[in-house]
């Protein structure tokens, strides 16, 4: 008989299964080794909670009532449970504080994409270390997760630009947000119509639109203060900092700096990461600075992370393996 | 201290870059746009009956253009043309939307029978009108942000056909010409927006594969622009 389970869950049988934990073992491995202590919290929280940390209400897809009428739901993540954590327990602790993870997170899904509604990330939360050298010491640990899995093809991309330079142009409130979202949304030729309709010289908005474009390496930075003035160079300061403290270190060769990076509208603050391999059409992952979140749990303090989703990494390494036909 | 630039040479993937031809009524303008660009398209040009034209910087994938944004945002192909109208009733396909190309021009209106008064008159009498198109989520946002109701019925193949023998008050659909609408006794009501053919990029292909993504976005505006 068969009995179906959800769209976007899955069973994982005892082959795959094995190559999972191994990859999962190598990864906490990393993590561990570089002062990341494990942690796990429950999957299952208060709503209200949640909500405090991610004002998106679409993002906790699963909500239901306990048995006394209390409002629970699923975890998105695991970095606002983990902003919870911090708050709760560790506030007059030494920092910065070092966290790692593999856990389960839950997002809702549109039927037929092949979107997982069930999945696992593996990731690390750096609490009380600013930018830049917090984000370089992040940017280290992504670099060396990815090395232990295999991927010596994979480009962390690196942005922290567009919300600032907006500001910089005198561009705030809803003008500011429907340009970000279109940005957000990857739509190049909106954000062009967005920006000619804000009321900024047409300069500007050739500028903006320009830097949208830039991502490489070094030079971009370089082409990006050539594009445009005063509000330009100080907007490019900060990813600046952060990128040539990463040279310092040895740690910017698969660094792209992309200016026109943009994950999403939520708890972002500074910089933005996103992971990609020449192997999967589908990001790896993402991180950034959150230097606000923790504060609406009550705690002002600093922190960036990254989260790799475990299963596309695992499609990528096998892809990788099969490339250089030497299968572990 | 030497630095490596960074994210170019290390990532470089194989092969040439995989690019989604919509079939169909946008195929001429695009071929057109590609061979403006320096896209040898004369194989897809030919008799042939194959779906993939390979190339040695750019291989051709021809699909539907509804297709499109699901090879892309796989990663299936690397790059891909498709409308504007498919862009929008997809729009929870990640990619990047690149270059407005101009040509494929056509409007997304809602049409009812010329001179009947049943969409007026339902939306008065039940506060909802029967709609029937392709275009289910593009004809629900149009209605929801002007703040009515409506009954969508999807259907596949010829819209025009529903109102006709009374399976809804109107359509939402594209009109390039308006010539079909006319031949069907059918008017414009409302016209909802205007669409062109779009270029479209993978969200990885757009990082790893930059500047072959750059150059061809450039060449294909110049080849479209005016």
């Amino acid at each position: 008989m068969i009995h179906p389970i959800p769209p976007g869950t899955r069973d994982i049988l005892p082959d795959e299964m094995r190559e999972l934990r191994r990859l999962h073992l190598a990864l906490i491995e990393v993590f561990e080794s570089r002062g990341y202590g494990e942690v796990a919290t429950p999957a299952i929280e208060y709503d209200d909670v949640l909500a405090r940390g991610d004002g998106r209400t679409a993002d906790s897809a699963y909500r239901f009532f306990d048995e006394s009428g209390e409002l629970l739901a699923l975890r998105s993540d695991m970095t606002v449970p983990i902003a919870r954590l911090v708050a709760s327990r560790f506030v007059d602790a030494e920092t910065p504080l070092r966290f790692c993870y593999l856990a389960n997170a839950y997002r809702a899904v549109r039927p037929q994409r092949g979107q997982m509604r069930e999945f696992a990330q593996a990731g690390v939360e750096l609490i009380g270390a600013p930018a830049p050298a917090g984000t370089v010491e992040v940017i280290e640990v992504l670099e060396a997760a990815l090395d232990a899995a295999g991927l010596d093809r994979a480009v962390i991309g690196l942005g922290d630009l567009f919300r600032q330079l907006l500001t910089e142009f005198g561009l705030e409130g809803e003008v500011r947000d429907a340009i970000l979202s279109r940005l957000a949304t990857h739509d190049l030729v909106g954000l062009e119509a967005e920006l000619s309709q804000a009321g900024i010289d047409d300069e500007h908005v050739a500028t903006c639109v320009a830097l949208s474009q830039l991502r490489g390496g070094r030079e971009v930075l370089e082409e990006a203060r050539k594009l445009g003035g005063a509000a330009v160079e100080r907007a490019t300061e900060r990813i600046g900092e952060t990128f040539e403290a990463l040279e310092a270190k040895g740690a910017a060769s698969r660094v792209q700096v992309d200016l026109g990076l943009l994950r999403d509208l939520g708890y972002y603050s500074g910089a933005i990461l996103e992971v990609y391999d020449p192997a999967l059409g589908h990001v790896l992952g993402g991180g950034g600075r959150y230097d606000d979140l923790l504060r609406r749990f009550g705690v002002d303090l600093p922190a960036a992370g990254f989260a790799l989703y475990l299963e596309r990494v695992h499609v990528a390494k096998l892809e990788e393996e099969s490339r250089r036909g030497a299968p572990s | 201290m030497s630095v490596e630039v960074a994210g170019t040479a290390a990532a470089k993937p194989d092969g040439s870059l995989k690019l989604a031809v919509p079939r169909g009524s946008l195929l001429e303008g695009t071929l057109d746009a590609l061979d403006a660009a320096g896209v040898d398209t004369a194989a897809v040009r030919g008799e042939s009956r194959a779906l993939i034209f390979p190339g040695e910087r750019i291989t051709l994938v021809t699909m539907r253009p509804s297709d499109v944004p699901t090879y892309v945002e796989a990663g299936a192909a690397d790059v891909g043309i498709t409308g504007k109208d498919v862009l929008l009733e997809q729009s929870d396909r990640m990619a990047y939307e690149l270059l407005d190309l101009g040509y494929g021009r056509c409007r997304m209106v809602l049409a009812g029978r010329k001179g009947d008064e049943r969409l007026g008159e339902t939306q008065r009498r039940l506060g909802m009108m029967r709609i029937a198109t392709k275009y289910p989520r593009i004809a629900e946002r149009h209605f929801e942000s002007t703040g009515r109701q409506i009954e969508t019925i999807e259907v596949k193949g010829s819209v025009e056909l529903a109102p006709l023998i009374g399976l809804a008050d109107g359509i939402v659909d594209l009109v390039a010409t308006g010539r079909t609408l006319e031949e069907n006794n059918l008017e414009v009501r409302e016209e909802i927006l205007e669409c062109t053919a779009r270029f479209v990029a993978n969200r990885v292909a757009h990082k790893l594969r930059g500047a072959e993504i750059d150059e061809l976005t450039a060449k294909l505006r110049e080849a479209t622009a005016g």
